[in-house]
């Protein structure tokens, strides 16, 4: 144990030598983290969109002879992109093909002339105009859904008008009321007030007239009946299907502390992976490891102060940014005996890691590589959720990424940071399995390099 | 230091062929071949880094100090501080003692505070040497001490190295330089291809080469060496 101790003071020591090493070991992951942490919280931004729109002032829908009310598409539209109004359709193609926005909306002089069309015998088919730079195949896509998600909308708001209109004829036609035609007035008597009427003038009707009173006062009846069942019909048609979401599972803490924890992981696994595998390196570089393991330390002794070390300086970085993420999002600070369990564990396991790949590389340089090789593609590989990928696809991510700490790391973090999140057992045992795994796999590494 | 039929194989390949070897107190030690002979193996042999399949080493009078070729240090801590970390490491009563006792021995008390990365290589390699002795060994195992030093720090080298054996230390060294077996070896011992075909003094090496080789007796001795290791089948 004397031994380690020496060498953990030794590791520190060359640590404090090299302080640009140093800065960048801890810089970089978190300044990757921070992005990450970002990118998943934040979303994306409103996607700039030039929009123009040439269909002539206070022109309206118009729904069975009735105008609908102003339907403010433009503060609709520019509420869900960032609008920038262009004055032609010239202008809307020189900043759709400079870059300048993502893509440009154009509403034809015609568009609502051809949506009145639609309850004519001569029905148009309304368009709007699209004008895209796919440059690239994800900013292509990005264009797509918003475009596609804009219209669902628009189209769900012309639908819900013209449906509250239809309910409010029917409404008309069942109870009565007035309607006005070129400004005037017409009374409507309605169903219900019709049939009213009929029941009243039928006992002072002579007998042989009732039975065919009585048959048309009965459909008035069955007509204000019908016809009130198809209003509730009506109003469901512009938008049939409701979500109802229930949660079945995996109970999620809200996204910036899911996004701390991912920025708060990456952070650790950067910083103890390349600092375990490359301090174990380095004794071979320095063509220390075969004078230490003669008897001053064992090799599970040296193993086990890299891993110290790593477990060490990853709590310290790690901690820090977590208080200094605290400035940002409230975390609790009740929680953080959780914390500490947390990156204690994730940090073992993910030395453990380390210590594998540094036992398995001689030089620091190449290790360095490896470590950046195997953990940033497996800490993207953990964060793909279910059913963005197919379920083959997935199940294989999912035993590749269960192979490395990194994602017990994450769900062991997220839930020490949050009560919302999933339990911390299964995680930490999922930890403890892969320290065990990969000191075993360290271990036997270095044996194979000593004999050569 | 005893060491008998010593066998150690890499896969089919047969690194030593049965090597023996006896050296004692006070006794230089040259081991000495070509590439690939086989030194650097039965010196690690003999250092206990690697185990022989066959024979065995028998090093009972006291801790064997090893000195690989390629020193074995760190070279971001300074002169002092790899001193002071393998002293404490050797689990040293008075490390500090211990410390300043090396830095005296190497001369190299005036640049304690220098990163070994920027000292020469001569230097390092007498921090590497000065490691190797932290454990007060009996016997010091040096391989290819002098490799890449100028001829200045080489005579510095030996004079060092000598003064060890004068105080009663066992040294083995191995080098692929016949002149400087010749002129530090007490004892030489010529490996080819992991066979021992030599052990006697340089007098006697001569001597066989000599015998061996007589068309180069007339040559310098290197070149008459390199005619006998021929001749051996090498």
């Amino acid at each position: 144990m004397g031994g380690v101790r020496w060498l953990l003071l030794k590791d520190l020591q060359i640590l404090r030598r090299s302080p640009l090493q140093a800065v960048l070991l801890v810089a970089y992951p978190i300044l990757i983290a921070v992005l990450v942490g970002f990118a998943i919280s934040r979303g994306p931004e409103d996607p700039r969109v030039a929009f123009l729109n040439e269909v002539p002032e206070g022109t309206r829908i118009n729904v069975g002879g009735q105008e609908l009310p102003e339907a403010n598409v433009r503060e609709r539209i520019c509420k869900r992109v960032e609008c920038v109004f262009v004055s032609d359709r010239e202008e809307a193609r020189e900043k759709v093909a400079s870059g300048d926005v993502l893509a440009a909306l154009i509403l034809p002089a015609d568009l609502v002339n051809k949506i009145n069309s639609l309850s004519t015998l001569t029905p148009g088919v309304p368009e709007v105009e699209v004008l895209v730079n796919e440059e690239n195949a994800v900013k292509a896509e990005l264009v797509d859904d918003r475009i596609t998600a804009l219209l669902a909308e628009a189209n769900l708001e012309i639908a819900q008008r013209i449906g509250a209109e239809g309910s409010r004829y029917l409404k008309l036609l069942i109870d009565g009321g007035e309607f006005e035609v070129l400004g005037e007035t017409i009374p409507i008597l309605g169903l219900r007030a019709a049939a009213r009427i009929l029941q009243q003038v039928t006992p002072a009707l002579p007998p042989t007239l009732r039975p065919s009173l009585e048959e048309v006062s009965e459909f008035a009846a069955q007509a204000r009946d019908n016809l009130d069942v198809a209003q509730p019909l009506i109003d469901r048609l512009a938008q049939p299907i409701e979500v109802d979401k229930v949660v079945v599972g995996g109970e999620s803490p809200p996204l910036e502390i899911f996004a701390i924890a991912v920025a708060a992981t990456l952070t650790l696994a950067f910083v103890v992976v390349l600092l375990v595998a490359g301090s174990l390196a380095l004794e071979r570089e320095e063509n220390a490891f075969p004078r230490l393991t003669r008897g001053l330390v064992s090799s599970g002794g040296l193993l086990g102060e890299k891993i110290l070390l790593g477990i060490a300086v990853g709590l310290v970085v790690t901690l820090l940014m977590l208080l200094g993420m605290r400035i940002f999002v409230p975390l609790e600070l009740g929680r953080v005996g959780l914390w500490l369990l947390a990156i204690l564990a994730a940090g073992a396991a993910l030395g453990a890691a380390g210590a594998a790949l540094g036992a398995a590389a001689r030089e620091v340089r190449a290790v360095s590589l490896l470590a950046f090789m195997v953990t940033l593609p497996i800490a993207f590989l953990s964060l793909v959720p279910s059913g963005a990928v197919s379920p083959a696809v997935f199940d294989l991510i999912r035993y590749v990424t269960a192979l490395f700490p990194f994602k017990p790391a994450l769900e062991a973090i997220t839930a020490a940071l949050d009560e919302a999140g999933p339990g911390i057992g299964e995680p930490l045992l999922h930890l403890a399995v892969l320290f065990l795994a990969y000191t075993a796999l360290a271990r036997l590494a270095l044996r194979r390099f000593a004999a050569v | 230091m005893r060491a008998s039929g010593i066998v150690k194989r890499y896969g089919d390949r047969e690194a030593l062929k049965g090597v023996s070897l006896e050296a004692g107190p006070g006794e230089l030690v040259a081991i000495i071949g070509p590439n690939g002979a086989g030194k650097t193996t039965l010196l690690s042999i003999l250092a206990g880094i690697s185990r022989p399949d066959e024979g065995a080493v028998d090093s009972s009078n006291g801790q064997v100090g090893w000195v690989p070729q390629q020193a074995a240090l760190y070279r971001r801590l300074t002169v002092e501080e790899n001193l002071l970390l393998f002293a404490r490491l050797e689990g040293h009563e008075n490390p500090r003692a211990s410390t300043e006792e090396m830095l005296e021995l190497t001369g190299l008390r005036e640049r304690r505070g220098e990163i070994v990365a920027r000292l020469s290589g001569g230097n390092q390699q007498r921090i590497n040497i000065a490691i190797g002795l932290l454990s007060r060994p009996a016997v010091l195992l040096l391989d290819e001490p002098s490799v890449g030093l100028d001829p200045r720090q080489r005579a510095r080298l030996w004079e060092f190295v000598s003064a060890l054996a004068g105080g009663g230390t066992t040294v083995i060294f191995s080098t692929h330089d016949i002149q400087e077996a010749e002129r530090y070896g007490g004892r030489v011992l010529v490996l080819a291809d992991g066979e021992s075909l030599f052990d006697g003094s340089a007098e006697e090496l001569r001597e066989a080469v000599r015998r061996e080789a007589p068309e180069s007796a007339d040559r310098d001795f290197e070149t008459a060496f390199v005619a006998y290791l021929h001749h051996r089948g090498h």
